[in-house]
């Protein structure tokens, strides 16, 4: 796999390049700075303002920069039931199921279109890639997703953004890498295609499937569209409708119509504090799994931009 | 099921003649064979057909006038709706909001050709260049991170930092300036989008750069300075042209999209600055059909959307055939 990961370039710059000269440098870092702060403040400003008391936002007049105590109870008020938790397990739900679902039917349709040469390969390939090309249109595909049945119901969340053709491509480049002799052995010794994939290919692919598991787990908390168009019951929002119905609320549609009076917790609009523990509350989930799968995008991005 | 055949045919794929001889086999003896593979892919296969061939085949309704009373469902709706020709199409060509919408979409598209898509490239390079591999792996970690936050995150955090009641609004009151909200004037919505769009994606789109970068013989920068160039001619006669095929490609994938400039990023912020400046052609389609339920219309412009974007997407991969480059589909 490491033949897809950028190779560390040696440490000791090569000798016919010239040194740059202090100009240059200079301005490479103040790039390379400006870049990771516009990124990273941002972040930062948001979580200290989550960590303050109503005392310190009302002294600064909003937004806080500079921490000056680690006061919990924004994040207190959230989790004690209401409407930001439920979303929180709403979402998990879906994140949750649902990319064990995708990760399912990705690496099984990757393995059955693997191997070239199996009865229906190319038509069956073809059928997968053209999705790329043509792609339905918004009414159509609502007027399908409510018509199997699938308002107000979490799987409208899950089954249509279940497969992505994307993802398949790369863990099928993935498994069309393996060597092909360990097949050929396994099944000499008499392993079922089932049993390769289980006992072969999946132990040597765990790299590529945290990838695309990272893909899709983001994927489905990030949902916020498709649960504008088919969750009407407010009871049933995910995590990004109620950060959306918090913080940008009168800014953005409301198709229930009923959502402005921010449902559940508060008669009196949320604190600053508590708007952006339920920021902090959204951004997590990412923080956490990211850095175990970081190393490996550069593979997974390439593989797929390169064959698909 | 016996494995020989699987055994004795993965032996003689390298040579293609037998291959030809084994594709000749009967098909019950293929299916015999291969079914493990048919039902893998059978269950993603089945939730395509679902959830994209069906409303592809759907599209179909453009011509229709659609009603959601006529059926049970919306297939017998569907089945029993009257056909009413390119009806949908001439009051969609009718609505000046339809040509507001799409204007608004070419406008950005056009403005991110400029403003977005170099970025990356620029920042692919910078990376490439920085010679520590703890540095250059920390920026990158901080870099990509935005990708991964949602269109209602990223807005957030541009509200709570440039938005009237953000951060700087409030810096600059406690400095007795005029605050100066970009969040909701329509006249710079083009950049404030572009802006938000940089922020989440350019760290992401630079991997394919990096990745590219590192694949130019090393060699040939060697050759280049020992003729005597200096680092910014080598940055264009060799890292450029090497970058070539790249451009290129992500280059027709952004035409062929031209039409679709993200969505929820333009729902979100749509009453913030008006519809005159925030209405693209996705949005379009919710607010005109799926809210106020005109279908047929929606379906049209959907249609419409989807046919010019496939066309667009078959003419610039043409165009990069016919300018020597690999383009998006040449084999496989």
């Amino acid at each position: 796999m490491s033949a897809f990961d950028l190779p560390d370039r040696p440490r000791r710059r090569p000798v016919w390049e010239e040194e740059p000269s202090p100009a240059l440098l200079l301005g490479k870092g103040t790039v390379l700075t400006l870049v990771v702060l516009a990124v990273l403040f941002p972040m930062w400003s948001v979580l200290v303002t989550s960590l303050a008391s109503r005392e310190t936002i009302d002294a600064v007049g909003g937004m806080v920069v500079i921490p000056r105590e680690f006061d919990i109870s924004a994040y207190v008020t959230i989790f004690s039931g209401g409407q930001v938790t439920r979303a929180v397990a709403v979402s998990l739900f879906v994140t949750v199921v649902g990319t064990a679902v995708s990760l399912v039917l990705t690496v099984l349709a990757a393995y059955g279109l693997s191997r070239p040469g199996t009865l229906f390969h190319r038509p069956l390939l073809f059928y997968f890639l053209i999705t790329f090309l043509i792609y339905p249109g918004l009414v159509p595909s609502y007027l399908v997703v409510t018509g199997v049945g699938l308002k107000n119901s979490l799987w409208a969340l899950i089954l249509p953004t279940a497969v992505s053709v994307f993802n398949l491509v790369v863990v099928r480049s993935f498994f069309m890498g393996i060597p092909k002799e360990l097949f050929d052995s396994a099944r000499i010794d008499g392993a079922s295609e089932w049993g390769i994939l289980t006992r072969i290919v999946l132990p040597l692919s765990k790299a590529v499937v945290a990838v695309v598991g990272l893909f899709y787990a983001v994927g489905y908390w990030n949902a916020y569209f498709n649960a504008v168009l088919y969750i009407d019951d407010v009871d049933l929002w995910p995590i990004q409708l109620v950060l959306q119905s918090y913080i940008l609320a009168g800014q953005s549609p409301n198709v229930t119509g009923a959502a402005v009076s921010l449902p559940g917790i508060t008669a009196y609009p949320p604190t600053l504090a508590v708007k952006m523990a339920v920021v902090i509350v959204t951004v997590i989930p990412a923080l956490i799994i990211y850095p175990f799968v970081q190393r490996h995008f550069t593979k997974g991005v390439i593989v797929g931009a390169v064959k698909g | 099921m016996s494995t020989a055949p699987i055994v004795k045919d993965t032996l003689a794929r390298p040579a293609t003649p037998k291959l030809a001889e084994a594709r000749r086999r009967p098909l019950l003896v293929r299916l015999r064979r291969d079914w493990p593979f048919l039902a893998m892919t059978a269950p993603a296969a089945l939730l395509l057909l679902v959830f994209h061939y069906l409303p592809t085949i759907g599209n179909v309704m453009a011509f229709q006038d659609y009603n959601p009373f006529e059926g049970k469902n919306a297939f017998e709706a569907f089945v029993n709706s009257e056909w009413i020709g390119i009806g949908n199409f001439l009051t969609l060509f009718e609505d000046p909001a339809f040509w507001e919408a799409f204007r608004n979409t070419l406008a950005i598209t056009l403005f991110q050709l400029v403003f977005f898509f170099p970025l990356p490239i620029f920042l692919a390079i910078l990376l490439n260049s920085v010679i520590s591999p703890k540095l250059r792996s920390f920026v990158q970690s901080v870099v990509y991170l935005p990708h991964f936050f949602s269109w209602v995150l990223v807005i957030t955090f541009f509200v709570q930092m440039l938005g009237g009641a953000g951060l700087l609004a409030q810096e600059m009151r406690a400095h007795g300036l005029e605050p100066w909200n970009i969040m909701s004037n329509p006249d710079t919505f083009i950049v404030l989008v572009t802006a938000e769009a940089v922020w989440k994606d350019v760290g992401w789109g630079s991997i394919v750069f990096l990745a590219a970068l590192s694949a130019i013989d090393p060699t040939l920068y060697e050759a280049a300075a020992v003729d005597g160039s200096g680092r910014w001619r080598r940055l264009w006669h060799v890292t450029l042209p090497g970058l070539r095929p790249v451009i290129l490609l992500l280059l027709i994938l952004r035409l062929g999209d031209a039409l679709s400039v993200g969505f929820e990023q333009y729902l979100l912020q749509r009453e913030a600055v008006g519809r005159g400046a925030a209405e693209v052609l996705d949005t379009y389609v919710y607010f005109q059909a799926i809210l106020p339920q005109q279908w047929g219309l929606g379906a049209a412009a959907g249609l419409f959307k989807a046919v010019v974007g496939l066309i667009l997407i078959l003419s610039a991969n043409k165009l990069a055939h016919a300018m020597g480059e690999q383009g998006v589909y040449s084999k496989s």
